[in-house]
């Protein structure tokens, strides 16, 4: 057993830290507030390798692994969930089910911009009525002969508005269930494919999260991904891989509330003496650190079974259970710890509270992570 | 093209804090880092190499053998390759052994057309291993350096120089040497695919001891130094200021007068 992170490892930290704090965490407030997607970082993540990190080299990817991808994500977390959701859903969500089941012709076409972040990803699969109970899928891929005709809309689609490919879940075979949902790359600008409406969030209000619309959309019949039916099975697999994604921003989000928590206990006075000194906050300090550094285990533990090829998908969902829980946790606490400071936009504190909720609820609510836990459990 | 970079990893000493006894640098819990210089340096290098791509970048640094990890830092951003002058008969070298070293690794490296380096390094400050390099290979040197063209020729290099009162344009021919100050760039972030690179077993970075580049041991190390530090200390910190707002320059003076009659300097 090895909890030694490697050097690669080590150095892609210190260089996200250092990206984060310089180019992301100077905008994070502003990108919140104004509810403003920030392209000019996605553009200068592109250029550090940051939108194609646990992909080969030989797809255009930086040639990492999935710790790394943690780390990165954990770190842009840390200053701001909006960017680090931006990379999570573009690597986990789209480039991830392209790579793993396209053809070498899809990969071809699709991964070298998708991972040089020339193009942004996302992924669709929730509906208006089909939530949790993903197999309730309305929008229905019908077989034209030379292309696929695709009719229904997606919902709360993370990087919606500026997304160039989109994995999109549809029905092909109601009459067999989740055996007739089927996957398909949909780019923008395909005839009949439009985006909807853009959510107004309590969180990650940078993030750009929308509805897909799809009326008589052309598909060209190579855009299948994976075979037909097996579409639920290509969006199951890839929500494991996201959910390491968005535990890594949880962890990030506590992370960062943490380290801004610590400096503020040392600097604000009360009673004749800086806050840090009252063991009473010492000791729930202490318990926050030790959920951080249990839910980075955790995430870790996860993305390294997805690097070694075994079987993490109840990992991956304990992962996110844990860590989304802690950040809800820590991030409450920090807005407590601050006081009436702390309730105020002059923080980053109760940002990253209302940022913290959403890792909660999307990729799979933490209910959801509990049936894929007690799943595995009782299998 | 081939530049060659002179690197120094250094502590953080963004807090630096001197060990009362022994008049050295407290390095324990202090990270380090490539010297801020030397990271313009290195960035104007590259700069050159993403107009020219044929352009060889070598990272050359003298230090112990955890040094490395900033030549790994180096490659990352997008250097080709590094080499590591690591030898305890070199320790404890001043800037005139330093420099002997390095030219020594500098001649051993073959041939180059530039040697970039930083003005000076955030631990000692002196600004001087730059130019004795370039005096030891005799080389014509500009230091200072806040703007930098180089002509299509890959010969001809314009520069504009920082003085304290202004600046110099000065026109210089390769090969020669350069410091570079912090106004000159902006150094880039390694990449994560720069960082796979530099941490596999494919990087290209070497250590070399005294023996490997053929130094005159007399001319190297703490003996051969003739620098002897006499006492190193933090200096105390300056009493908080006071900034005397009034109305008018007479107001002013007036309640400087006041203040200085108050307490007594007048």
């Amino acid at each position: 057993m090895n909890f030694q992170l490697t050097k690669e490892q080590e150095f892609v930290r210190k260089m996200v830290r250092e990206f984060a704090v310089n180019e992301v965490e100077p905008l994070a407030a502003d990108v919140d507030a104004e509810h403003r997607f920030p392209t000019e970082t996605v553009e200068k993540m592109a250029r550090y390798g940051l939108m194609g990190i646990p992909f080969p080299k030989e797809y255009g990817g930086a040639g990492s692994d999935h710790i790394s991808y943690a780390i990165a994500v954990e770190e842009l977390s840390r200053v701001c969930a909006t960017t680090g959701v931006i990379v999570s859903a573009h690597t986990s969500l789209c480039c991830w089910p392209i790579f793993n089941y396209g053809t070498e012709e899809q990969k071809a076409k699709y991964l070298p911009d998708l991972l040089a972040g020339k193009t942004l990803g996302a992924f669709g699969l929730t509906e208006p009525n089909a939530g949790t109970d993903a197999s309730g899928q309305q929008t229905k891929a019908v077989d034209m002969g030379d292309h696929w005709l695709l009719n229904g809309s997606k919902v709360f689609i993370t990087n919606g508005g500026y997304a160039d490919v989109f994995v999109v879940m549809a029905m092909t075979d109601k009459s067999k269930g989740n055996h007739g949902i089927s996957a398909f790359i949909v780019e923008k600008g395909f005839p009949g494919f439009s985006i909807g409406k853009t959510e107004d969030k309590l969180g990650i209000c940078g993030s750009s999260t929308t509805e897909l619309i799809f009326e008589d959309c052309v598909v060209p019949k190579e855009n299948l991904l994976g075979e037909v039916g097996k579409g639920f099975k290509v969006a199951m697999s890839t929500l494991d891989g996201g959910r390491i994604g968005i535990a890594s921003q949880a962890l990030g989000i506590a992370q960062g509330a943490l380290d801004v928590t610590v400096d503020y206990m040392k600097a604000r006075k009360q009673f004749g003496r800086s806050i840090s000194k009252f063991q009473a906050l010492q000791f729930e300090m202490a318990d926050l650190k030790t959920r951080i550094e249990a839910s980075r285990l955790l995430v870790y533990s996860a993305a390294n079974k997805k690097d070694k090829h075994l079987p993490y998908g109840p990992d991956a969902a304990m992962a996110k259970l844990f860590a989304a829980e802690t950040a809800m946790h820590v991030t409450t606490k920090c807005v407590q710890f601050h006081g009436g400071y702390g309730y105020t936009k002059d923080y980053p504190v109760e940002r990253m509270m209302r940022d913290a909720k959403i890792t909660e609820i999307y990729e799979g609510t933490s209910e959801v992570q509990k049936m894929v836990i007690a799943g595995a459990l009782f299998k | 093209m081939r530049i060659i970079v002179c690197a120094k990893q250094v502590p953080d000493t963004s807090e630096v804090k001197i060990d009362p006894v022994k008049h050295t640098i407290i390095r324990e819990g202090v990270p380090s880092i490539l010297n801020p210089d030397d990271a313009n340096a290195l960035e104007e290098a590259l700069k050159i190499k993403d107009q020219y791509p044929d352009t060889v970048i070598s990272v050359v640094t003298m230090g112990p053998p955890q040094a490395k990890d900033m030549l790994i830092e180096c490659l990352a951003m997008g250097a080709d390759e590094g080499v590591l002058l690591s030898d305890r008969a070199v320790g404890g070298s001043d800037t005139w052994a330093t420099s002997n070293a390095l030219s020594a690794a500098i001649k051993k490296m073959g041939h180059y057309d530039l040697i970039f380096a930083g003005r000076q390094a955030i631990d000692g400050d002196t600004a001087q291993v730059g130019p004795q390099i370039a005096e030891k290979l005799n080389l014509p040197q500009v230091t200072y350096v806040t703007e930098f063209a180089i002509d299509d020729n890959m010969k001809d290099i314009t520069v504009k120089r920082s003085l304290e009162d202004g600046y110099e344009e000065i026109k210089i021919q390769t090969p020669c040497m350069l410091t570079a100050i912090k106004e000159l760039n902006a150094p880039r972030y390694m990449s994560v695919s720069g960082i796979v690179h530099a941490c596999s077993s494919e990087a290209d970075i070497k250590v070399w001891n005294a023996k490997d580049v053929e130094v005159d041991l007399d001319t190297v190390g703490l003996d051969a130094s003739p620098t002897n530090v006499y006492r190193s200390f933090t200096p105390a910190p300056k009493g908080k200021g006071i900034i005397i707002e009034a109305d008018g320059v007479k107001e002013q003076a007036k309640e400087l007068l006041i203040n200085l009659k108050s307490k007594h300097v007048i």
